[in-house]
């Protein structure tokens, strides 16, 4: 298809099967002095309009820099990014900078965490809303820019946006920047939009706001979602479906439902057990996991996780230690993922880890 | 910011009366007496302790050092009468005094020579930021590169150079030895006599201010890019789709550009108050070279007159700097 500076939804031919962002054996590779580092490995998920996709993962997972590539973010002369990524039909990876630049911040925008540092601290919120706006609105007067920022921050729910969107982002409240730059990616109707930590830097009272207008403006626009984040709270919030990253690879993957109820690899549960729950019993323990993520400069042969693994023992020989589980259904026909060695991971989640971290939930049963 | 700038300016008043009086009570109280140069001149170097004496007198030295100074002033801004060996001298105000050795008014030598150093000044600073700004951009944007690397330490080494020896030579070649038409020709001649002479006079002056200065800023403005360059908001600028110009130049250089401005004010009123080596070098008849033989000659008035001159231009580019500091970050008040 042509590239086209227009908004409409309709410019991107998306067949009704083919779901709007198709990633496929994604992988991302930056070289450094101690050699490559593979931040990124093999990465495939799907995701439709409407939909909303859960990345989870602690931090230097890959998470992050999975996003970025689908905006095409990576310096190509500081990295390697091979697979695919389809946006719309729209094949991402080796797209030329001036076709890549028409999609970012029009068809696939992106919100940061941290929005007074992603804010520019020299620029008006409003000029820098208008500036997205116009970059892809080359028609548009500015007038008409600036009346589509003060519309946007008003539907974001910042008070008086027509005095506010004058304002500095030092100026703003931590909600408030992190409004105006949700404000700023929804500006041009995005298909897809990727929010990156979206509420870390915020307390929780705001944090929860925060994911309702994400829930709002989603149901509006129907856009596709990608959330990432290391917070189960805001997944289970948010989520149809979710990705559990660990050192680059997908170690699980299936719809949040299922894979909050029954997850099926050792490192989901050390995230799981990690939770607090202002509800849960005060005997209810919190587990961290121990160790570290392993250096992406030399991962560990075999299961990335294997070293930290509490349950590695249950697998017979040292299968963990000396190859790589494939990411399989959890039974044949399932649309949940695991990359793990264990025979039958839900006996053992119910039998050793939910009454760990659930007690309740386990005498219940 | 009105309020601002009014109170900055009188603690600048300050600041430059206290400048004032200690230069004064410096040579007052210095080792040599202050009556002993004029002496000489007017004795043919004879100058007996006896005749010494005279002169003392006559210029006020014996009295005391309070009221001489309260005559200062007041020169400055009434105006006051000279009297030196037999000649009685007008000194209207601003009168900052008599030059010693020329029997000229102060003042009117400070006039003569300001053009030819803010000539130089201008031009110099006006090519080291054009220069230099240009240059750490692009470094910046290719950090890392051998470019890059080489641009770096081939400047680094430009800047080891002790910068009197950088212009010598440069005169040393372009004028001396190879005398190269236009740039070879280096002199003052004030540009309303002659635009054209003014203009390939300093040149060489100015390219010699210019390269060796643009080093630095070079510097400044790579390492601010870079720190820019890294910055998040960068990111989402990329993110909404804007072109790499754009975000280099909108966004990057505009943030990185403060430090910069900032030192730049503080260079320009250094350079203000005498490039004394391009003056010398180059021969041209600006404040420094001026400060400097007076300084020699033990030339009182001049010399206090150039540190009044060089502290009230401190105090002004430090203002300056600080109110167009304010302008640029809109996170910075005034108050």
């Amino acid at each position: 298809m042509t590239a086209t500076p227009s908004v409409e939804r309709s410019g991107t031919t998306v067949s009704d099967s083919d779901p709007f962002l198709v990633v496929e054996d994604l992988s991302v590779e930056f070289p450094t002095p101690d050699g490559p580092v593979r931040a990124v490995n093999g990465v495939s998920y799907t995701l439709e309009l409407g939909k909303t996709l859960g990345i989870v993962g602690e931090s230097g997972s890959g998470k992050s820099v999975s996003s970025m590539a689908v905006l095409g973010l990576h310096d190509p002369k500081r990295s390697t990014v091979a697979g695919s990524i389809r946006v719309g039909g729209q094949e991402i990876v080796g797209m030329a900078e001036p076709g890549m630049r028409k999609l970012r911040g029009n068809q696939v925008a992106m919100i940061f965490q941290d929005a007074l540092a992603a804010l520019h601290p020299f620029y008006r919120v409003g000029a820098q809303l208008a500036e997205a706006y116009l970059v892809h609105h080359p028609k548009a007067s500015k007038r008409d820019a600036r009346r589509r920022a003060i519309e946007m921050l008003d539907r974001v729910g910042i008070p008086q946006p027509d005095g506010r969107v004058d304002d500095f982002p030092h100026q703003f409240s931590g909600g408030m920047r992190q409004r105006a730059m949700i404000a700023m990616g929804l500006i041009n109707d995005p298909s897809l939009l990727i929010a990156d930590e979206p509420t870390t830097a915020l307390d929780v009272t705001v944090q929860a706001q925060i994911l309702d207008l994400l829930q709002d403006l989603q149901r509006e626009f129907n856009s596709a979602v990608v959330i990432i984040t290391h917070d189960l709270g805001v997944i289970a919030e948010m989520a149809d479906d979710v990705l559990v990253m660990y050192a680059g690879r997908a170690v699980e993957y299936g719809a949040t439902k299922q894979m909050l109820t029954r997850p099926a690899m050792p490192y989901t549960w050390g995230l799981l057990s990690s939770v607090p729950d202002v509800q849960a019993d005060t005997d209810a323990r919190l587990i961290p996991i121990p160790g570290n993520p392993p250096s992406l400069l030399d991962p560990p042969p075999g299961c990335s996780f294997n070293p930290r693994c509490a349950h590695r023992d249950k697998v017979p020989g040292d299968l963990c230690r000396t190859t790589l589980p494939e990411l399989l259904p959890l039974a044949a026909g399932s649309k949940h993922l695991k990359r793990c060695h264990l025979a039958d991971p839900e006996a053992v989640y119910q039998s050793e880890v939910l009454p760990e971290i659930a007690p309740d939930l386990v005498e219940e049963a | 910011m009105f309020a601002y700038i009014v109170k900055r300016l009188l603690i600048g008043v300050v600041t430059i009366v206290l400048v004032s009086m200690a230069i004064f009570a410096l040579f007052w109280y210095g080792p040599s007496s202050p009556a002993r140069p004029i002496c000489n001149q007017e004795t043919s170097n004879r100058c007996t302790p006896e005749r010494l004496e005279n002169f003392e007198e006559q210029l006020g030295y014996n009295n005391p050092i309070w009221s001489e100074y309260g005559a200062y002033v007041k020169g400055v801004f009434v105006g006051r009468t000279i009297e030196i060996g037999n000649s009685t001298i007008d000194c209207d105000a601003p009168c900052l005094g008599v030059s010693q050795r020329s029997r000229a008014l102060v003042w009117d030598e400070l006039i003569e020579r300001l053009p030819a150093t803010v000539s130089i000044a201008a031009g110099g600073a006006a090519l080291y930021l054009l220069l230099g700004v240009p240059i750490g951009v692009a470094a910046a944007r290719r950090r890392g590169s051998f470019a890059d690397k080489a641009l770096v330490s081939s400047f680094l080494f430009i800047s080891s150079v002790p910068y009197y020896l950088f212009a010598l030579l440069a005169w040393l070649y372009f004028t001396l030895i190879w005398d190269v038409p236009i740039l070879g020709s280096s002199g003052y001649t004030p540009p309303w006599e002659s635009p054209w002479d003014w203009f390939t006079g300093l040149l060489l002056p100015w390219i010699c201010l210019g390269i060796f200065g643009c080093t630095q800023y070079t510097r400044y403005t790579r390492g601010a890019m870079v720190e820019a360059l890294n910055e998040d908001y960068i990111r989402t600028a990329t993110a909404k789709g804007l072109g790499p110009r754009q975000v280099v130049y909108r966004h990057g250089l505009r943030a990185a550009l403060v430090p910069v401005i900032t030192i730049f004010g503080i260079d320009l009123g250094v350079l203000l108050a005498g490039t004394l080596f391009t003056e010398y070098i180059f021969d041209i008849q600006g404040i420094g070279r001026w400060g400097l033989s007076a300084t020699y000659s033990l030339d009182l008035p001049v010399v206090s007159a150039t540190v009044l001159f060089a502290a009230i231009i401190m105090v002004l580019s430090n203002i300056l700097v600080d109110v167009m500091y304010s302008a640029l970050d809109p996170r910075v008040r005034l108050a």
